[in-house]
């Protein structure tokens, strides 16, 4: 089976200091891989890297297209990496205001992306945003309700719902869950794991709470200043860490 | 004549305009940018306009200056008088004299001819700037194409008023390229931008030029399910009792009267003195 993304030693350089560097790994289809560490380590501009917001200084990201097969998508010409970011690609960020369009409807949200590869027809416009609402648990009532007048964690969903419309095969989460409250991020966990599973997405998820690792992704790798210091099945990392930071963080989870 | 230059720019500003509108009518739709000076006028009575204008006047051209169709309002009147000063070139208030005509907000309703130029007054150029307002972001998406965000627009129009409720300023794609701002000129107007006309746009503080060549397509954004509409009053001007042109409402009283009126002085006059007369036409004569 091909990979979906192949990562080869990939670095990002900020002057002399290291962002990350000499990542490689390799996701599959239908699989999440999630990424944790420290505020600082690294995990945002390696995720930011591989979604194309930043421009790597070494290595490939080879992504799966599904016309040309394999293609660094580095080098591969902008209006393309753009296009795939519209269409075969998804991402999540942390506050759903950056992900979001404040001053236009859900509706509108939503139907973007679908606007951004062609959609012409108002009526199956709005009937697919509608249908997305309902799937992230909006009531469709709400369609011509600006973002603005949503609770931080519908916002969240509406940002999940405007990514996943036009069917993206691999979606990159920065924090979903940062700033809600417990019982909001358990539900917008159940959600992401029911959408992950129900549509085979293959996810990078970047995060600093173990839990969201542990109940989202399949593997898992642990970052340290710029480096990975541990990979390996998710289970296996939490439960058996062998690096001493491993050890040292999933120490440090505070039980209740 | 006056101790101005001839229509008041010295002549290394007239060719640095015109070289921007040669690149604006080889490129059509494509905001060319350009050094913008300062004018003898306040920024957004078209400071933009006049630059255009007098760098395309010639001694021997006719010019004409309508301001929402009208040739009797200040902004018209001003700017007539500011070539006429400066240039000493003839002024006209008829379409067909003219061979170039400024115009804010309007396209006249006489049909243009390959030997007229009309120069637009454009306040913001760029259609995108209310969507994204990111300057390098928006040259960014006309590069590549994106227009994907300018149906968002419209489709929030439909959803918050059950059509399409853009009236003016209409976004257009130029030749299947660029998206463009037609400025501020009703819809009613758009499909006439198809004409054997040169239409040059200037925007004065933004420092922009673009172009519509001849004969050129241009077609408005709609949605399949929506189709463009250009829409007007309902009613036959009061005056002349035209039923194509467009009309201005004029309010009479306090008592709920109104008129409709041709927003084309020029056209109402010429079909009044043909003989066409409308509902108030006889009174207001």
């Amino acid at each position: 089976m091909t990979p979906l993304l192949q990562v080869r030693n990939v670095a990002k350089l900020y002057g002399a200091r290291i962002g990350c560097t000499d990542v490689s790994f390799d996701l599959y289809p239908g699989e999440v891989m999630g990424i944790v560490g420290e505020s600082g380590s690294g995990k945002s501009t390696l995720l930011n890297s591989l979604a194309g917001h930043l421009t790597p200084d070494r290595g490939e990201v080879i992504f799966d297209t599904r016309t040309d097969g394999p293609v660094d998508t580095v080098t591969m010409p902008e209006p393309e990496r753009r296009m795939l970011g519209r269409t075969d690609w998804a991402f999540v960020h942390q506050h759903a205001r950056d992900g979001l369009r404040m001053s236009v409807s859900a509706g509108g949200n939503i139907g973007e992306r679908l606007m951004a590869v062609g959609d012409r027809h108002y009526g199956s416009i709005r009937e697919r945003a509608a249908d997305w609402l309902r799937r992230v648990e909006i009531a469709d009532s709400r369609i011509d309700d600006r973002p603005s007048a949503f609770s931080g964690g519908m916002q969240q969903r509406l940002q999940i719902a405007r990514n996943l419309v036009t069917g993206p095969r691999l979606v990159f989460m920065d924090e979903p869950t940062g700033g809600l409250d417990v019982s909001v991020q358990a539900r917008l966990l159940d959600l992401l794991r029911g959408l992950v599973r129900e549509m085979g997405l293959s996810a990078i998820i970047v995060t600093h709470d173990l839990a969201v690792v542990r109940l989202l992704a399949d593997r898992l790798m642990v970052m340290k200043d710029g480096h990975v210091v541990e990979s390996g099945l998710t289970d296996q990392v939490l439960d058996d860490p062998q690096h001493s930071y491993t050890q040292l963080l999933v120490s440090s989870v505070l039980q209740v | 004549m006056s101790d101005y230059n001839f229509a008041y720019l010295d002549e290394q500003t007239k060719r640095m305009i015109r070289r921007a509108i040669l690149k604006g009518l080889a490129v059509p739709g494509y905001q060319v940018p350009f050094a913008s000076r300062e004018m003898p006028m306040p920024y957004g009575w078209g400071t933009g306009g006049v630059q255009v204008s007098a760098a395309a006047l010639t001694p021997d051209d006719t010019l004409k200056v309508i301001d929402q169709g009208a040739d009797d309002t200040t902004n018209a009147v001003s700017i007539r008088k500011f070539f006429e000063k400066t240039a000493g070139v003839a002024t006209t208030e008829e379409t067909a004299k003219a061979s170039i005509i400024q115009t804010r907000h309007r396209i006249p309703e006489a049909e243009l001819t390959e030997d007229q130029i009309l120069v637009y007054q454009v306040p913001i150029p760029e259609p995108l700037r209310f969507l994204e307002p990111r300057e390098t972001e928006t040259r960014k998406m006309h590069s590549l194409q994106e227009y994907g965000l300018m149906h968002v627009k419209l489709y929030e129009d439909i959803s918050q008023h059950g059509a399409i409720a853009t009236a003016y300023a209409y976004p257009v794609k130029v030749e299947g390229r660029y998206v463009m701002d037609p400025s501020p000129i009703p819809k009613f107007d758009n499909p006439k931008m198809e004409m054997a006309a040169i239409q040059l746009f200037g925007a004065g503080r933004e420092q922009r030029i673009y172009a519509v060549p001849p004969h050129t397509q241009v077609v408005s954004l709609d949605f399949e399910d929506y189709p463009f509409e250009a829409s007007k009053a309902d009613h036959p001007c009061d005056l002349c009792g035209a039923e194509d042109s467009y009309l201005d409402e004029v309010i009479l009283d306090d008592a709920g009267n109104r008129m409709f009126v041709c927003s084309d002085t020029d056209y109402c006059r010429s079909r009044r003195d043909a003989g066409h007369t409308g509902r108030l036409g006889e009174e207001a004569a």
